[in-house]
């Protein structure tokens, strides 16, 4: 039911994801390292934060392309998901830490604290840390949103309040007392459901999940963008008050597609820890956030696969630039916002879709005619 | 084309579907509405008239909970207060309102702009899992056949003229199954002959369904046909048929006259 | 953070130089042989016994010898040494260089075997009381008054004498206040003193509230009359009373002053979002290039004309306003004008123009902090009922309401301020009536952007000049404009001021950090139930 809705675009894109999210580990892993086709090392990781990346571009797209909210804190909620995994891998650390504390993490020892806190009990487990992942961005974002939507906060403020939430949550985990680690976060992370983290198989997994998770993603946003309720939140979009007085509750619309593209972001937060082997309070910082509202505007909103396309394409940019012009990096990303809002308003594939549109209707010119209720002068 | 017009005095058999009894909205020491008192039968189209800053579109604010009032009641109903319920709740209870400028949804199809419209659960889960039925789709067919807007279906609502879009909305107002329908300017930008053809659908409407229109354009008022409210700072000024509110000295005064 | 979190901690910087300054001045004074009490005391510091010690300490302090405050600063500093074999003292200066302890001449050659003189946190004492003591009759007054604080907190009853004569001697009424505040202390703490002079002394004590008094006062000896323990404790009851007063008003004075900087950083925006609506993310950096053309201005000034130094500021001022306004023009005629109406798009671009910026002035700059120079008429405090403000705090209060009100007539009283105002109410009227709307666009936003440059100048003084100084002033702009209430210039001004001193009485409950954490919360619940701000406007065509 949920593959009949997919159009042509979204099956390259799921073709070309599930084909990256099986090549790449085979090639790194079965090819010898002297071959033409062998994938370094050092790529899976990078290449994997890079889909961890797309899928938080999704997640802002299904708002921002779809409902109209510009989130400027969905970096947080990344974060969030991120430091609930990163918690669980921490505990795995267990004895292995500088201090070797058999429970403490090395942070705790350090503060000088004698035990665990209340709100680490049990990230020891996988399955509880997996469902603070979900649970940790989606109860902020619910809650966020309950207040911000039902008291009708839009446009500009409601970004400029999200924006703030993400920076007070900044300062917040900053601090030691938080308990997650302050200035330094979380890292040094030994093994993952008894995996070595380091290990190459294991990276491979990693990779492979989170291209699955980008499908996955995809799949789930598309499926809700073309039913009922996406036709509801274009609707809201572009016309909230008519929405309204044709009887839909759209704080409940909103909160249900805030909340859910938090949860889709806390997951790619997860995925984004364990390949970049550290988490810490700077992917709170409100210009992270701003920079993958980008990636969505660059790749195009309101097209799911566009914005994966965008974080994908910004990124191997950003890598390539700070690896080889270190101080051109943010003229160029800081070009790219001034340059894609004036000229490519709809992204590159908002502009490549109505270009092929054009063209399609040029061939074909079966020209509807309009009768009944002429053209008015307006 | 004739329908009887009530008479401005006569008691009626209908029970009162709307009744705002002294609603008073000030903004700021403004009074946009003072002690407002209006009431609207079962199936009675009635049209309001008054010159700018009456209070047309804030009376229709108030109805539709767009806006609260200081003090005063609007029942609708005889049961519901509008005053504590929100836009939804009024709309899902079945009052229907079109604006002034034609809004409908740009970027949906005129077909999905009226499935979106229909009568339905407006729970968001519930429109997560719904599915078209045939019985919905029997639905869209007929009034987009009403509309005159059949053979546009699948054209974005972008596409459509400014006349169109007005009729776009009327439709999926009608969607709606409303009781009641708040009409503000149905004619406003209009071809004489799509002024017309305008005031006929309305005049259909109101034959199942009351239906309330604000409207500048005398012409139109006259075509329609119906007991007119004149609105002057807030409160009603004078109420019955066209000739006799037009023959009132303080109508003539503030509106008319000049 | 920066700004926003600086903290007012000059004021101790500052008396720590001024301590220094006196003990190379001490170091200085020409020192020269006196009787010989003085070579009895130094002979009991070759003992290596720390009673020998103690009473050398005494001995020297009341010898009257002019070595003696160098020798007992050198002992504090274990710069102190002697040599065993020839019972002579000896100090080391700082560059390390032997001197004769009694003489204070240089020692000719560097006697084998020489060892420090020990000390133990009693003798520390003894000695901070000794040099206290000693500088009591020191010709300058301010050191005076700080030897007589100095014994206040020491109460070492060793000083009372040489106190009394003191006071007996002092001029300066300040000064003996302090000497007899001193006095009071010692007799208050001491046993054995007449119940009518311990009443008085409660009575000098209190006549100062500040925490210190209370706590001399509330940690009185055991065997202190009962009588007296009574007036102290009604003493301490109106102290605490004062002082609960006074950290109000402290909280107060230093909202204000945070509220001003945050006003100043707001303003600017005040005008481009509140009266044009126009989202500019690179609003920071409009006050980030007014700082550094305040750093040009002073550099120019430094190589050009040294003497203009101390009006460095007002020439920065209006350069600021010109070269900001200049680039807010550049900005909104190659950029934001053709995104009005797409606040979003605005956003997003303005944050582009931003991260340009920045890396611009990076480039041009480097990244390391840039020195801006307070004028000399600047610096130092204003020192009012135990509080301190500094002078450039004080003049940032006021420069933000000069540039406040400015803004209020240009908007109020001008043909600009009236054009502007049409043009924001009504685009196609006011164009119809013959405005260039867009050249009003275009001056506006300079205006904005110049008046954010001017911001650069006055925050130039109190934060760090960097590529990131407009980081960390706009997300409080942004805070401050919406919460007062957009498109009214007073609720900038209030809210500016609301969440500096909201701010200040957070801080000492909630420390810094987590007491902007609970503003930013609490204005984000604020914007919930108020979308649109404290002075918001009413009516049909806001909802529009």
């Amino acid at each position: 039911m949920i593959l009949r809705n997919i159009d042509r675009t979204g099956w390259i894109f799921l073709v070309c994801v599930v084909a990256l999210g099986v090549l790449v580990p085979v090639l790194n892993l079965a090819v010898p390292a002297g071959s033409f086709f062998h994938i370094p090392d050092y790529l899976v990781p990078l290449i994997g934060k890079y889909l961890c990346f797309a899928l938080l571009a999704i997640s802002i797209d299904l708002i921002w392309g779809y409902a109209g909210i510009l989130s400027l804190g969905h970096g947080a909620f990344f974060a969030l998901g991120g430091y609930a995994m990163g918690m669980y891998l921490m505990r795995q650390i267990g004895p292995r830490g500088v201090y070797a504390d058999p429970v403490l993490p090395d942070f705790m020892v350090f503060l000088n604290w004698k035990e665990l806190p209340w709100f680490w009990q049990g990230f020891d487990m996988f399955w509880y840390a997996a469902i603070w992942v979900l649970l940790a961005p989606g109860l902020l974002a619910f809650v966020f949103g309950w207040f911000a939507f039902r008291s009708r906060v839009t446009g500009v403020y409601l970004s400029i309040i999200t924006q703030a939430m993400t920076f007070a949550l900044m300062l917040a985990f900053f601090r030691n007392d938080m308990g997650f680690g302050g200035n330094n976060g979380f890292t040094d992370f030994k093994d993952i459901l008894g995996f070595n983290i380091q290990a190459g198989e294991t990276r491979a997994v990693l990779f492979f999940l989170s291209a699955m998770s980008l499908a996955g993603g995809y799949l789930l946003c598309r499926w809700i963008v073309t039913s009922k309720l996406g036709k509801v939140l274009v609707a809201v979009r572009d016309a909230e008050s008519r929405t309204r007085f044709i009887g839909y509750r759209v704080e409940n619309y909103k909160l249900f597609v805030f909340t859910l593209s938090a949860m889709i972001a806390g997951i790619a937060g997860a995925l984004y820890v364990p390949q970049v082997g550290i988490i810490n309070p700077s992917e709170f910082t409100p210009a992270n956030s701003i920079e993958s509202v980008i990636w969505v505007a660059v790749g195009g909103r309101g097209t799911l696969v566009g914005a994966a396309i965008g974080a994908l394409t910004v990124n191997a940019g950003k890598t390539w630039f700070t690896g080889v012009l270190p101080d051109m990096w943010l003229f160029a990303l800081g070009g790219l916002f001034v340059l894609v809002t004036l000229f490519l308003p709809k992204g590159i594939l908002g502009t490549i879709n109505s270009g092929w549109e054009k063209t399609r209707r040029k061939f074909r010119s079966d020209g509807s005619v309009p009768s009944g209720v002429p053209d008015a002068a307006e | 084309m004739n329908q009887p017009v009530p008479q401005h005095g006569l008691p009626t058999l209908t029970p009162t579907l709307l009744y705002l009894d002294d609603v008073t909205v000030s903004f700021d020491g403004f009074k946009a509405l003072n002690g407002l008192s209006l009431a609207v039968d079962e199936s009675e189209m009635r049209a309001i008239i008054g010159p700018n800053g009456a209070g047309k579109t804030t009376m229709m604010d108030v109805i539709t909970g767009k806006t609260r009032p200081n003090s005063g009641t609007a029942l609708f109903n005889g049961k519901h207060d509008l005053t504590k319920l929100d836009e939804a709740q009024i709309a899902t209870l079945g009052i229907g309102r079109k604006f002034q400028t034609p809004t409908v949804f740009d970027m949906h199809s005129v077909e999905d702009n009226i499935l979106l419209a229909l009568k339905a659960d407006r729970k968001p889960f519930a429109a997560l899992f719904s599915r078209r039925t045939a019985n919905e789709k029997e639905r869209i067919d007929a009034l987009l056949e009403r509309i005159r807007l059949k053979d546009h279906r699948a054209r974005k609502a972008s596409e459509l003229s400014h006349g169109q879009k007005q009729w776009l909305e009327i439709g999926m107002l009608l969607a709606q199954e409303p009781r009641v329908l708040l009409v503000d300017e149905p004619a406003a930008g209009m071809t004489d002959q799509e002024t017309a053809d305008t005031a006929d659908l309305l005049r259909e409407i109101a034959e199942t369904r009351s239906v309330i229109v604000v409207e500048h354009d005398m012409v139109f008022v006259r075509d329609l046909g119906v007991k007119v409210t004149c609105l002057h700072e807030g409160s009603v000024l004078a109420e019955g048929t066209l000739d006799q509110v037009s023959a009132d000295e303080r109508v003539i005064e503030v509106y008319l006259g000049r | 953070m920066p700004g926003f979190w600086t903290p007012m901690t000059l004021a101790p910087f500052r008396r720590l130089a001024l301590t220094l300054l006196i003990a190379l001045a001490c170091l200085s004074s020409p020192p020269g042989a006196r009787a010989d009490a003085v070579d009895d005391a130094l002979a009991l510091f070759t003992t290596d016994k720390f009673n020998d010690t103690a009473t050398g300490i005494q001995a020297l302090a009341t010898s009257g010898h002019d070595n003696a405050l160098t020798i007992l600063r050198a002992m504090t500093d274990g710069r102190l040494f002697y040599d065993p074999a020839g019972k002579t003292v000896f100090y080391r200066d700082a560059q390390s260089a032997l001197f004769d302890a009694k003489t204070g001449a240089a020692a000719a050659a560097e006697p084998a075997g020489l060892k420090a003189v020990r000390l133990n946190n009693r003798l520390r004492t003894a000695l901070e009381a000794a040099r206290g003591g000693l500088a009591l009759m020191d010709p300058d007054p301010d050191r005076r008054r700080t030897a007589a604080e100095a014994v206040f907190r020491s109460r070492d009853a060793n000083a009372l004498p040489t106190l009394t004569t003191a006071i007996g001697e002092e001029k300066d009424t300040r000064v003996r206040t302090e000497m007899e505040r001193a006095r009071a202390a010692i007799l208050l703490t001491s046993s054995g003193v007449a119940e009518e002079e311990r009443l008085a002394a409660v009575d000098t004590i209190s006549g100062r509230a500040t925490a210190e008094s209370a706590a001399l006062l509330r940690s009185l000896p055991a065997d202190t009359p009962q009588g007296v323990q009574e007036a102290a404790e009604a003493a301490v009851t109106i102290i605490e009373g004062k002082l609960a007063f006074l950290a109000a008003f402290q909280n107060v004075l230093y909202g204000v002053s945070l509220g001003s900087v945050l006003l100043l950083a707001a303003v600017g925006l005040a005008i481009t979002f509140g009266q044009m609506g126009v989202i500019n993310m690179a609003h920071g950096e409009m006050v980030m290039i007014g700082a550094y053309t305040t750093f040009m201005v002073q550099d120019i000034i430094r190589n050009a004309a040294p003497y203009l130094f101390d009006y460095s500021l007002f020439i920065a001022v209006p350069a600021a306003f010109i070269v900001a306004g200049a680039v807010g023009i550049a900005i909104e005629r190659s950029v934001i004008r053709f995104l009005y109406g797409r606040p979003l798009e605005t956003l997003l671009a303005t944050w582009g123009i931003s991260l340009i910026l920045q890396q611009a002035v990076r480039s041009i700059f480097g990244p390391t902090n840039r020195e801006v120079g307070t004028p000399s008429w600047m610096s130092g405090s204003l020192d009012f009922m135990g509080l301190s403000l500094t002078y450039n705090r004080i003049a940032i209060i006021v420069f933000a309401l000069m540039v406040f009100v400015a803004l209020l007539l240009v908007l109020k009283k001008t043909a600009l301020g009236l054009q502007v105002r049409a043009v924001t109410q009504n685009r196609r009227m006011a164009a119809a009536m013959g405005i260039r709307t867009d050249w009003i666009d275009a001056m506006t936003f300079g205006l904005g952007s110049g008046v954010a440059g001017m911001a650069g100048v006055a925050l130039s003084q109190i934060d760090n000049v960097s590529p990131n100084l407009g980081q960390g002033y706009i997300i409080d702009s942004f805070m401050v404009v919406v919460f007062g209430g957009v498109g009214n210039l007073w609720g900038t001004l209030v809210g500016a001021l609301t969440l500096g001193v909201a701010n200040k009485f957070l801080e000492p409950y909630a420390g810094a950090v987590l007491g902007k954490i609970l503003l930013l919360v609490a204005i984000i619940l604020f914007i919930q139930k108020r979308p649109r701000g404290l002075f918001a406007l009413k009516g049909r065509a806001v909802e529009a």
